[in-house]
């Protein structure tokens, strides 16, 4: 029988010919990712075992969430892990000053390549199936124990093929294809399974879509999220990944437990309402809405291309004045690439604030908390209750051209509608 | 083991978020987790749980993040075991790696009200409804997960792999 991606991901890494879903197995890990919230309670529980690290340059360690350092506890967090790294020489701490979130950060310096398996203590670790690995959330006690050991049980998920055919329209980005799934299958439409995607359309995604839609398989409640490995993927790999690595492909005769088609010229910019990722709809719908605040950037839309959007609507235009807008960057290659090209630039000049890279608002940590009955666009990746602030505050989840033209009209607006 | 509690009960897609708020993840300390646990979704769970008590909720519970702060914090209120329809899969591993068990009741879960009481044996995966006289049968864990479970979390299990 043949095997999906994932399955052979799994097998590759647990020593066996093939495997079925449901099946138990132990896996090797080629990288254990952590960050300032769940890093700490990892270490704590990496130092009840009681051994050493099992590799030290296959641990990434980033504080993104709450640094630069919030308050006195989060800095104490950060301490705590930036001390460990130092003890155990663990080569890919990046300090504040060279990190990045961690999902934008990663696949930029090549840390996640074509058929690795990683794990990371944090839900949107299945960032990376964009290139072609096997990548998952767990929790800290599973990132402490893999610390000691280098590997961690899975149970197979089965998994559903999501084709994609044609071609995006103007101004529907890789958000707007992920957003739709997750409205077509709901919050739990993919528990416990992998979202395999494929088909002619796949060709005409960029990395950066590819990374934004496997970011958010989480939000279908998947396992994990992978894209196929061609030529974008190889074109994007290559200059950052100089260990060796070996591509997957799904057999033909791969078994999935169903199998969905999105037709790719046919969609439109969406928004997910409050207070749930699965709320989606046609930007059209919604353009009533006024809101407070516009949020650009996260391990969603906080790469390069994302700010290049959100830029050209911006351009020569002034954010409404009944709005803040925060704009971050996901990395510090993000914001000197930004600066080069005069984004960051446009955006102060329009009325934005430009924020150095950072978490910050996404899981309302700091930098742009909203307040009781406040309403913000972001492009970020959860809308539940009280996400960005205040349990009465509401978060509608879109990509950087809906957001940025929101921030300019000073409710939810479509690109289209900013005047020329 | 034999548990007894009255329930608290909530809806589908309980997320991270609501059990533990973002907010006070500056601290991984259980106690302080505890204090405001579930206090996005139900301000007054916090201030008035018992030891013992039992969460019974919907479809999806523990959807969201990775941050194993929210078994942590349901565990440290005193609540021994959650009940839902379906957990979210991070939520599952992380309340079996820290030592919180669940039970998967499926749609059975829409008969068990608010302040209920309940009584579930563990070992035998029995589900009784003390309260409206009903009684459930579930399937217990996988084995492996259970070696995981008995030695008291995954932790104290590798620590017995190696001796
Ligand atoms: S940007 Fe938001 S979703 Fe992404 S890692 Fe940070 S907190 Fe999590």
């Amino acid at each position: 029988m043949g095997m999906t991606m994932t399955e052979k991901i799994f097998a590759r890494h647990a020593g066996l010919e093939n495997v079925v879903p449901g099946q138990l197995i132990k896996c090797k890990v080629d990288l254990v990712l952590g960050n300032d919230i769940t890093a700490p309670p990892a270490i704590k529980e990496f130092e009840c075992i009681g051994r050493p690290v099992f590799d030290k340059d296959k641990i990434a360690l980033v504080p993104d969430h709450f640094a630069p350092n919030k308050d006195i506890k989060s800095a104490e967090m950060a301490k705590r892990m930036r001390e460990f790294a130092k003890k155990h020489n663990i080569t890919n701490y990046f300090e504040v000053g060279r990190m990045g979130i961690e999902h934008v950060l990663l696949p930029e310096v090549g840390l996640v390549a074509p058929g690795e398996l990683i794990i990371g203590a944090d839900s949107h670790t299945c960032t990376y199936g964009a290139v072609g690995a096997f990548a998952t959330g767990v929790g800290s006690t599973d990132m402490g124990a893999a610390m000691a050991t280098g590997d961690t049980w899975f149970k197979v998920p089965s998994s559903i093929k999501v084709i994609l055919n044609g071609k995006m329209p103007r101004w529907v980005g890789g958000k707007d294809i992920i957003l739709t799934l997750i409205g077509m299958i709901g919050v739990d439409g993919a528990r416990y399974q992998a979202l395999e995607f494929a088909g002619d359309g796949v060709a005409n995604l960029t990395m950066t879509d590819r990374l934004t839609i496997a970011n958010m398989a989480i939000e279908a409640g998947a396992k994990n999220g992978i894209f196929p490995v061609d030529d974008v993927t190889l074109e994007y790999i290559s200059p950052k990944v100089k260990r060796s690595y070996s591509p997957v492909r799904a057999d033909d005769d791969a078994v999935y437990d169903r199998v969905i088609t999105i037709e790719l010229d046919k969609l439109t910019p969406v928004v997910a309402l409050p207070h749930l990722p699965e709320n989606v709809r046609p930007v059209n719908e919604v353009s009533e809405t006024v809101i407070d605040q516009v949020v650009i950037g996260s391990c969603t839309n906080g790469r390069i291309e994302d700010l290049a959007q959100a830029a050209e609507i911006i351009s020569g235009r002034s954010i409404h004045p009944g709005i803040r807008t925060i704009i971050i960057p996901g990395s510090q290659s993000v914001y000197m690439e930004a600066m080069a090209k005069g984004y960051i630039e446009t955006f102060i000049k329009a009325g934005a604030v430009v924020s150095t890279p950072t978490c910050g608002p996404c899981l309302g940590g700091y930098m742009g908390i909203l307040a009781a009955g406040e309403r913000a666009v972001a492009t970020t990746n959860r809308n539940f209750r009280g996400r960005m602030g205040h349990v009465d505050s509401e978060v509608y989840l879109a990509g950087p051209a809906v957001a940025a033209a929101s921030a300019i009209m000073g409710r939810i607006a479509g690109p289209w509608e900013v005047s020329k | 083991m034999i548990l007894e509690g009255k329930v608290w009960r909530y809806g589908d897609n309980v997320d991270t978020d609501v059990i533990i708020p973002a907010r006070y993840l500056n601290s991984a300390e259980p106690k302080e987790l505890a204090e405001h646990c579930m206090e996005d979704i139900d301000p007054t769970f916090a201030g008035k749980v018992n030891a013992g008590d039992i969460i019974v909720a919907g479809r999806n519970f523990g959807c969201g993040s990775s941050r194993e702060h929210a078994p942590v914090a349901i565990k440290a209120s005193g609540v021994p075991c959650v009940i839902a329809d379906s957990f979210a899969r991070i939520f599952f591993r992380n309340a079996i790696n820290i030592g919180l068990p669940l039970i998967e009741l499926g749609a059975a879960v829409t008969e068990i009200d608010n302040g209920d009481n309940v009584k579930i044996d563990l070992s035998k995966g029995l589900v009784e409804n003390i309260t409206k006289n009903k009684y459930y049968k579930v399937q217990p864990l996988p084995g492996f997960i259970q070696e995981i479970a008995n030695a008291g979390g995954l932790i104290s299990y590798i620590k017995g792999d190696q001796v």
